[in-house]
């Protein structure tokens, strides 16, 4: 420990390289690392693919700054040390027009180009946007449908329900390859976060209100998903497998749901909903009509009123005028507050 | 800044001088102080008129503002706080005059007038509960009940402190320290007015339109 | 006479006996520790006598100086505290893989987590940048205190207060399992039944208080007591970050006023503002409590950005580059750092331009701030360095801040937060920015004012020792966790299935118990320079060749700061001084004008803490009575009107009589 030696034998010139070459070791070895076997850095999901590149990119227009800076810390450290009687000494040297203009404009250059990269990815790369490409090569008509799957956040596990297939299954989630994915989110209980950062970023499961992910899987596999957000006890244990599959698997993945003989009804849904840690994989062929939109609207239970149906009471609603999301009507009550909560309606751009 | 100009004397060697050979008496800061509390309070109050603002629409099915807001009421609420106001202004003058007596005078109606305010407004939440539009039953019920809630509470602080006050300044009369606190009551008073206008403007008149 | 179980449930509450925590064996080792060394405390302060010294001189002083070692003692006290729940978690997650599950079962985990985190904000490092201020503003502003004394010690034991309320929260019901900022609907009165969230909330609003009302006395102090021809481009940078910063405070901590009131009238009253059901809305919590939050980590940083600007200049010998510079970018930080809030929830799921809009401001703040990182390097150049312990901290805050900046600007762009959100990578990012900044800075701080504030130098070994292990050991702690954060690993968990991230946990636990030694040595280090105080002395008051008026005092400096209010005439006053041929009066003393000291802000603020704990376990007599308590203790203290004396012009003479024997002896 340099420590140690600091009373007696260790230079200030071999305790700074060894600093130095410490610090920099460390942090190049924490890079070099990174960039091996790392999810966000080899996704498999094109929009978790194009958020990795952000991140690259915007470290290495970073480093253009932090690196020179950690350098000249260094390189002024030793060089105007106190012992170094030959370097030039200016006490009262304490203003410089031109150091001031490139201080400021250097990583304000920097953060223009950052910024203009964050306006453009931000908007291309919204959860709520629907995509316009399967990967780097090849665009995704807008206009097709694209794979719809609820997501309800649950203590403490999962349940994914399938719109177009009639299914539902708890703490596994499949979809195909190369096939937009629709993902509808709510919760029961608490502030959860659904993520699988091999395929896109994560975005807020919260009750009573619904958000959106849009993503893509490109390749065949099994990925982790999880719950990014603390949610109490069994926070832990709140992950499930994700399978990407071929076509043709996963229709065989949807016919063996269906097989399964399940039924999810309300009855059903209460007893799930019950906290419980390590939730095995329930599969259900067959769900209840408009189970999801009760279960958003907080209305499972019969004889609770639907949330959409207490607000549209009022004769003194009003509708805030926002972009409906055609694809999905009754998605949000249209909830007459003065200023809407950020994420409760298809945001307004 | 007079007070160095004049209170620097050169050194006799023409070199600067580096203190004051007398006390240095700093500006109090009392009044500087109570206005900077006051607009940190000022900042809740901005926390619960934006939570009134998102949640003031959320009626959850139970009653919205058109239905149980009395306006005349609230019109003769107003009218005795903004007297409140005045009366409170009128003390100020008296202090500014040193006239101890009509200070009091003025205090006490403030404080009548200032507990029929607060008297009132528990009846209102009287009523209000008993009618189950408590602030248990909906979110508009409960940033509505908070907003108007603490202004009366700070009303009622300012009671106990009005009261506090013209003890006070009736044993030791209107002395330098008495005169700051009457002046820091007079910031706080009319900043609850200020407040209130706030309430009856987006809570009350907004709150009744459709 | 037996008390009927009716009346005993009114008085206690719902607290009951299975509230104390006999079956954890952590606590009740835990407990049993710190009795001893409570017990061994009480025990050295009756066998030296020591209780009328503590209450006089101590607990009921008004004198700024002393409230501020007493903030630094509180957030020392406070660090071993958070760093032991610190410690235990790396344990935790370094062996709790697969089938074995670790010795803390997620109830205990996540209180851990919890309370890591408001200890650490609220009572350590908000203790650390307030002590400084309250120390080092009034000296270098040539006052003699600040403008409101009691207000001072009552804002003191207020903080104090909250941290009591959450040390008892260890041995008596327990804390809350809802991380550092209680979100709700996990915080509400469904989802957590249970004392915790109480106590989370009752202490905050407690120390909360506290806070705010130093904010508003160090505004009211600097704007209105400076010494005569001190202008505000005259004040010393340190200032001009405590300005800053405590205008920051009286506008934001209100918001965390209100928000937790809030969240407690839904726990306490069953109103609506952040339900799921009868029209609340959670996000309006996350909202507010954001709107304080990052504020609150400016207020942080910006006190530690001013001490380094005042050690690079000393310890170089030469003047802050672009001191005009310097005053803009802080204010630049402080008003922007209140428009940034929403890129802590970039993924509640606003709109694009919403979210763009708060990341381009998030990164617009790094302008600013790597302007002042550029201004503290040109300030080196064609200085000459001295690199004693102030300088050293100073240079690892300067290599490792910078990387936590980086960090947090790329977590700044929203797509890429979607993925690292919430993650070990965002766990590394404010642990980068807030050890490599604010302790790094409250050290380097603690170091260079400690001469001033006991008369003694710290020793430089054992410092240097706790420096590097501090260094080393955050880098081992803290680089590993971007590496998870990189892999996909979210925060908070207490068991982990992957085997392949167990070798990051495990550099991370090496890294913590480097840390270890690091406040090891530097506990050392406060014993070791007491016991070779002598050696150590500083009897000039000026141990650094200083550059601004606080320096030009003794160490430590008498209670009334300066025997004649300083006249400034150019920025660096004590430098200035020393060039132009000061010369220290010697005679012609004045009686001097000072605040008494008082019991009135230890009693309220004692009463404050008993209401808090009283609500926390719903004891509403003595929830009632203490408030009453509190209001008529309140007005009654507004009945004293005899707050102050003068020092007779004799006393003054004598102490600056020693003074100048000390001088004259030494030189």
């Amino acid at each position: 420990m340099a420590c140690l030696r600091s009373d007696r034998s260790s230079t200030p010139k071999a305790r700074f390289h060894s600093a130095l070459l410490a610090r920099l070791g460390l942090i190049g070895a924490t890079l070099a690392l990174a960039g091996c076997n790392t999810v966000l850095m080899h996704p498999s999901g094109d929009v978790a693919l194009q958020q990795g590149q952000l991140i690259v990119v915007s470290t290495i227009l970073m480093l253009l700054i932090i690196v020179p800076v950690i350098v000249l810390t260094f390189v002024f450290a030793w060089r105007y040390r106190q012992s170094n009687r030959e370097a030039d000494y200016q006490p009262d040297w304490d203003h410089s027009i031109q150091l001031e203009l490139v201080i400021w404009a250097a990583p304000l250059l920097i953060i223009i180009a950052l910024g203009a990269i964050t306006w453009i990815s931000t908007h291309t790369l919204d959860p709520y946007r629907p995509l316009q490409r399967l990967d780097a090569n090849r665009s995704f008509s807008p206009s097709a449908k694209p794979l719809t799957i609820e997501v309800v956040a649950l203590d403490w596990k999962w349940l994914f329900l399938y719109p177009d297939q009639g299914i539902a299954v708890v703490n596994d989630l499949a979809a195909p390859v190369d096939m937009p994915i629709e993902f509808r989110i709510t919760a029961e209980t608490v502030m959860n976060s659904f993520f699988i950062p091999a395929l896109a970023g994560q975005i807020y499961a919260m009750p009573g209100m619904e958000t959106q992910l849009h993503a893509v899987i490109n390749h065949a596999g099994d990925y982790r998903g999880f719950s990014a957000n603390y949610s109490g006890a069994g926070f832990s244990q709140m992950h499930f497998q994700f399978h990407g599959l071929s076509a043709g698997d996963f229709e065989q993945w949807v016919q063996s749901v269906k097989a399964s003989g399940g039924s999810l009804d309300r009855t059903g849904y209460l007893a799930l909903q019950k906290p419980s840690v390590s939730e095995p994989i329930h599969r259900y062929g067959a769900v209840e009509a408009g189970l999801y939109q009760a279960i958003l609207n907080r209305c499972v239970a019969v004889g609770t009123p639907c949330m959409h149906d207490m607000m549209s009471m009022n004769p003194s609603t009003v509708t805030t005028g926002m972009r409906q999301d055609t694809a999905a009507p009754m998605a949000m009550a249209p909830d007459a507050t003065v200023m809407p909560a950020p994420g409760t309606h298809p945001h307004r751009d | 800044m007079s007070e160095i100009a004049t209170s620097i004397p050169a050194g006799s060697s023409g070199a600067p001088q580096f203190h004051l050979s007398t006390e240095h008496h700093p500006e109090n800061g009392t009044l500087l102080g109570f206005w900077l509390y006051l607009m940190s309070d000022c900042f809740i109050f901005a926390c619960l008129f934006a939570c009134y603002g998102v949640l003031g629409r959320s009626y959850a099915g139970g009653p919205t503002g058109a239905e149980l807001f009395e306006l005349p009421t609230v019109a003769v609420n107003t009218a005795l706080l903004l007297l409140s106001s005045i009366t409170y202004g009128f003390a100020i003058l008296e202090m500014q005059r040193g006239r101890k007596t009509p200070v009091l005078a003025w205090l006490a109606l403030t404080g009548v007038l200032g507990v029929s305010f607060v008297g009132i407004e528990l009846t209102e939440f009287g009523h209000l509960i008993a009618e189950g539009a408590g602030p248990q039953r909906s979110a508009f019920l409960s940033s509505f009940f908070t907003l108007v809630g603490t202004h009366g509470l700070h009303v009622s602080f300012g009671i106990v402190w009005l009261l506090t006050l013209m003890v006070q300044v009736g044993r030791l009369g209107l002395t330098e320290a008495n005169r700051r606190r009457l002046l820091c009551l007079s910031m706080f008073w009319h900043f609850l007015d200020v407040v209130w206008i706030g309430v009856f403007t987006f809570v009350y008149l907004m709150g009744v339109l459709p | 006479m037996s008390l009927q179980p009716d009346f005993l449930k009114l008085l206690l509450g719902r607290l009951t006996l299975e509230d104390i925590p006999y079956h954890e064996p952590i606590l009740i080792g835990t407990f049993i520790g710190v009795s001893l060394g409570a017990l061994g405390v009480l025990g050295a302060l009756t066998w030296f006598r020591l209780w009328g010294p503590l209450w006089r001189d101590w607990i009921t002083s008004i004198d700024h100086k002393k409230i501020g070692v007493m903030y630094i003692v509180l957030g020392l006290i406070m660090l071993l505290r958070g760093f032991g729940d610190a410690i235990l978690m790396r344990l935790q997650q370094a062996i709790s893989f697969g089938d074995a599950v670790g010795f803390l079962p997620p109830h205990h985990y996540d209180q851990l987590f919890s309370v890591h985190g408001v200890i650490m904000i609220f009572f350590v490092a908000m203790p650390f940048v307030t002590g400084l201020m309250n120390f080092v503003v009034p000296l270098q502003i040539g006052a003699r205190d600040v403008a409101f004394p009691f207000l001072n010690n009552f804002s003191f034991w207020m903080t104090a207060g909250g941290a009591i309320l959450v040390m008892i929260s260890l041995f008596v019901g327990e804390f809350a399992r809802t991380g550092w900022l209680a979100y709700p609907p996990l915080s509400g009165i469904a989802a957590s039944p249970d004392v915790g969230v109480d106590y989370y909330i009752w202490s905050l609003q407690v120390a909360g208080v506290g806070t705010m009302l130093s904010g508003v006395n160090l505004i009211a102090t600097i704007v209105k007591m400076r010494a005569p021809g001190m202008t505000m481009m005259k004040m010393p940078i340190f200032t001009w970050t405590a300005l800053c910063t405590n205008a920051l405070i009286v506008v934001a901590f209100p918001v965390l006023t209100a928000v937790l009131a809030l969240l407690s009238m839904d726990r306490y009253l069953g109103t609506h503002f952040f339900t799921n059901d009868m029209g609340g809305n959670a996000m309006m919590y996350v909202n507010l409590i954001w709107v304080w939050g990052h504020p609150e980590v400016y207020i942080l940083i910006l006190p530690v950005f001013g001490v380094f600007s005042e050690v690079v200049a000393t310890f170089c010998g030469k003047r802050l580059f672009g001191y005009a510079s310097m005053v803009y970018a802080t204010v630049v930080i402080t008003i922007l750092s209140y428009l940034v809030w929403l890129h802590h929830f970039f993924t509640m799921g606003s709109g694009a331009s919403v979210n763009s809009f708060f990341g381009i401001t998030t990164m617009v703040i790094s302008i600013p701030t790597g302007a002042k990182v550029f201004n503290w390097l040109f300030t080196m150049y064609r200085g000459r360095i001295r690199f004693e312990l102030p300088m050293l901290w100073t240079m690892g805050f300067m290599v490792t801040f910078v990387i936590g900046g980086m960090t947090g600007v790329l977590l700044a762009v929203p797509p890429a937060d979607f993925v690292l959100h919430n993650s070990l990578f965002l766990i590394a990012h404010f642990h980068n920015v807030i050890i490599g900044g604010v302790v790094f800075g409250a050290m380097a701080g603690i170091t260079y004012w400690f001469p001033k504030a006991f008369g003694y130098r710290l020793d430089p070994f054992w410092g240097r020792c706790s420096f590097w292990f501090w260094l080393v050991g955050f880098y081992f702690a803290f680089m590993p966790l971007y590496v998870l954060g990189l892999m996909g690993v979210t925060r908070r968990l207490s068991h982990f299935d992957d085997p392949s991230l167990q070798i990051w946990f495990q550099l991370a636990a090496v890294g913590a118990g480097l840390v270890a030694l690091g406040i090891v040595s530097m506990i050392i280090q406060f014993v070791v320079s007491f016991l070779r105080r002598d050696a150590l002395r500083d009897t000039t008051g000026d141990p650094w060749d200083g550059r601004t008026l606080e320096w030009s005092t003794s160490s430590p400096p008498p209670a009334y700061n300066f025997a004649f209010t300083p006249v400034v005439h150019e920025n660096d006053a004590w430098t200035d001084m020393k060039r132009r041929g000061y010369v220290r009066p010697v005679e012609g003393f004045i009686p001097i004008h000072m605040p008494k000291n008082t019991a009135a802000g230890f009693v309220l603020a004692m009463l404050s803490t008993v209401c808090g704990f009283a609500l926390v376990w719903q004891m509403w007599p003595l929830a009632a009575l203490s408030f009453a308590a509190l209001i008529a203790g309140t007005i009654f203290h507004t009945f004293n009107y005899n707050r102050d004396f003068h020092i007779p012009a004799a006393d003054v003479d004598r102490v600056e009589r020693a003074r100048t024997q000390l001088l004259t002896s030494h030189v």
